[in-house]
């Protein structure tokens, strides 16, 4: 794999939910091997951004490239890990069943996982301590032990790059550490793993870059160099008053909004 | 986006008309006189009436089609969105009633499933323009094209001329005026529905549980949606006849219900709400047989309601009466294990001197009165943990009586112990954790708390902590601890 070609590439990347856009033109290009973090206040649009480069809202302008090619040429390299509280934890599904999910973007949509996906599946859950249960209906979990199952289901994915979103919360201490020592390992292996999160105190000693966002990229740099009080009071000193202020006209005055798309279609 | 809706909508008509072609004019069953009871149901378990064998075979149809798309309907949260399909689609039964001038299935089939997806686009439109959220959208369009469609059935039924029996069975529902062309749209649609689960069943699954994942791995989320909307319209409309406009949903709403509080697997939802469904709608077919063709919909409704209060009662994990008799066992098994664990102290406290037991002394050790223990040991020697003597006054141990009483004292001990050395209670405040955590703990649990605790022989109170293997000997005196109590090793 070359250095030059970006794992992720956004540009000119705005979104908007009800035409209200909530992310604004965010360039980015990060490279293969790094442990990202993605901080920001609520409303920041850090969930968006990811759903938005996975195809799952659309972009109101710009374009996202994995690996200089578009989404759905390289979808099976890309894993996701949605946020625990978007999903029915009551539905009738087992633990396992939940972690071959991770298989199907390899399969297509009719072709039957067979035993080679059945092992893969098997060795993640073993990687997130949690092939015990494997048997077991989701509902019967704690909170932890779904975010594994979760985790669990993006290490069946076999991706190159990891999309996570908020993978600690409702997490206790002794397994948010292992999962980081999980990442950790992924990004030892080449793996460019980007991580929502919210919590700053742990920010600085989790990942090897951060993305300061909201709704405008603030800054996108080494750790070390963009966790500074200037730039952090600039992401979470409020929000940045005039875009927000534009953006509520935008929501008001739906048809006179060019750029922006309708999220709303596409979302049932 | 519409587009493409209705170009799969046009797909699956078109599959439709070639599937069913040389429809045979539908049996009539308008020749069924009063009959008995008894009678009745001869015929029905004969199947002698073709009309009998088709509202048989539609019942079976219908259920189980329903069952199945039922249960994703359900898992999904849409139940009201089935609703409002089943009565949306009346006008255009009406509709397609005019069109056709009799009752042709498929003209009624068109008809329906055209205007039941303008209904669900019409509540698109207005969640999607109007700050309206869905339950309102889907109210709105339900009442108004149900009415619209009552109004043209009644203007329908007053036009002289044509051929207007049966527009009413689809109000309320009549399997018996069901046909063979009836039937064969039926066993099509299945078999489309059956067709489309055995292939993408995995894809509609993980689109259930998860759309964000389920589109971030490629999958065609919103074909899945439609394509399950349509089978579902499908369903419905052909049910119709059966189960009628108001009770069609219920179809498909009851019986995967039912699954769920009794499945915690997709698969077996979709099996269980299949049988479930297969089973309402044919008692129900054979009910309105036997009542002389009283309307089918509400009975297979009535019986798929009663089946799901007895899943609602007896399911084995969430059922309500389950629950009750499990915490009531739970309770005599407590009370049962008290009443041992006094005996046990009796014994301890004289040093295990003879193994005669004075209820007396069971009640002043647990200061309550002699009429209270006096049913208690009854209930133990009921279980055979106990006999009694002197008229039950005086109570000994049965050997399994004994080594449960051990048991549950050394699980108190060690559970006290736990408390106070690895968790760090106090002595004094342990006791009535103890209380409630002794009757709890399982073999695994225990066994891991003797290794935790390096096998003890003695509770912090410095009592010696019984082993049932090789328990004091009954009447053979005092009981012998290691000086410090710990280490016993093993």
């Amino acid at each position: 794999m070359s250095d030059s070609v970006p794992a992720l590439e956004l540009h000119d990347v705005t979104v908007a939910y009800h035409r209200r856009p909530v992310v604004y033109g965010v360039d980015l290009a990060a490279p293969e091997g790094k442990l990202i973090g993605i901080v920001g206040p609520n409303g920041a649009g850090k969930s968006t951004m990811l759903k938005a480069a996975l195809g799952i809202v659309p972009l109101g302008s710009g374009w996202v490239k994995f690996f200089g090619k578009p989404f759905k040429e390289v979808k099976s390299r890309v894993a996701y890990v949605p946020q625990r509280e978007s999903v029915d934890w009551d539905f009738p599904v087992s633990v396992i069943d939940v972690v071959m999910m991770g298989r199907y973007g390899h399969l297509g949509i009719l072709k039957r996982p067979g035993k080679k996906d059945r092992d893969i599946a098997t060795s993640a859950l073993e990687k997130v301590r949690m092939l015990p249960f494997a048997n077991r209906q989701i509902s019967n979990l704690s909170g932890g032990q779904q975010q594994r199952v979760f985790l669990a289901r993006a290490l069946a994915q076999e991706g190159d790059i990891y999309l996570m979103d908020e993978p600690f919360t409702g997490v206790d201490a002794a397994t948010e550490s292992s999962i980081i020592a999980l990442l950790k390992e992924l990004r030892d292996d080449g793996k460019t793993i980007f991580v929502v999160h919210h919590d700053l105190t742990t920010a600085e000693e989790y990942f090897d870059q951060l993305v300061l966002l909201n709704m405008r990229l603030i800054a996108y740099g080494d750790t070390k160099e963009v966790f500074t009080p200037e730039l952090l009071q600039k992401t979470y000193g409020g929000k940045l008053t005039i875009l927000n202020e534009v953006a509520e006209q935008a929501e008001k005055s739906k048809d006179k909004q060019p750029g922006a798309s309708d999220a709303d279609d596409e979302i049932r | 986006m519409r587009t493409t809706k209705f170009a799969n909508l046009l797909l699956f008509l078109g599959a439709l008309v070639l599937l069913a072609p040389e429809l045979a004019m539908a049996a009539r069953i308008g020749d069924i006189t009063e009959n008995s009871v008894g009678e009745q149901a001869l015929r029905f378990f004969t199947f002698a009436d073709p009309a009998l064998r088709y509202a048989l075979a539609g019942a079976l149809l219908l259920g189980l089609n329903c069952g199945l798309l039922g249960s994703f309907i359900v898992v999904r949260k849409m139940a009201l969105l089935g609703d409002t399909l089943s009565h949306a689609v009346l006008p255009g039964i009406a509709l397609g009633f005019l069109w056709s001038s009799t009752k042709d299935p498929l003209a009624i089939l068109i008809g329906a499933t055209v205007v039941g997806m303008i209904g669900v686009l019409v509540s698109h439109a207005i969640t999607r323009t109007t700050r309206l959220k869905q339950d309102a959208s889907l109210g709105i369009v339900l009442s108004s094209f149900y009415a619209v469609g009552i109004c043209l059935i009644y203007y329908i039924q007053r036009m002289p001329g044509g051929n207007k029996t049966g527009i009413k069975s689809f109000l309320f529902g009549q399997a018996s005026a069901l046909g063979s062309d009836d039937i064969i749209l039926m066993a099509v649609t299945t078999a489309i529905t059956l067709l489309c689960i055995g292939l993408l069943g995995r894809a509609l699954v993980t689109t259930s549980f998860d759309r964000g994942f389920a589109g971030a791995v490629g999958m065609p989320v919103q074909f899945l949606d439609r394509l399950l909307m349509l089978l579902t319209a499908f369903a419905i409309v052909v049910a119709m006849q059966a189960a009628g406009v108001v009770l069609v949903s219920a179809l498909l709403v009851i019986p995967a219900a039912t699954a769920y509080l009794l499945a915690d697997r997709m698969p077996r939802m979709l099996t269980i709400a299949a049988i479930a469904g297969m089973i309402s709608a044919a008692v129900g077919a054979f009910l309105s047989f036997l009542g002389n063709n009283l309307p089918t919909g509400p009975l297979i409704v009535v019986s798929a309601a009663t089946m799901f209060l007895f899943a609602f009662l007896f399911a084995p994990q969430h059922g309500w009466l389950t629950r009750v008799w499990r915490r009531r066992s739970r309770w005599h098994k407590t009370q049962r294990e008290n009443t041992l664990k006094s005996m046990y102290k009796v014994l301890e406290e004289r040093e295990f001197v003879g193994d005669d037991i004075p209820v007396v002394e069971i009640a002043e050790l647990r200061r309550e009165p002699v009429d209270v223990i006096s049913p208690q040991v009854a209930e133990l020697a009921k279980h055979n943990l106990a006999s009694l003597q002197d008229e039950g006054q005086t109570a000994y141990f049965t050997p399994e009586g004994y080594r449960e009483a051990c048991r549950i004292v050394r699980n108190h001990r060690l559970w006290e112990l736990y408390l106070t050395k690895v968790a760090d209670y106090a002595a004094d405040h342990v006791h009535e954790d103890a209380e409630e955590i002794e009757h709890l703990l399982g073999a695994d649990t225990v066994r891991q708390l003797e290794r935790e605790l390096a096998f003890p022989t003695a509770d912090p109170h410095g009592k010696p902590i019984p082993n049932p293997d090789e328990p004091v000997a009954l009447g053979a005196g005092p009981a012998k601890v290691d000086s410090d109590g710990y280490g016993r090793g093993m």
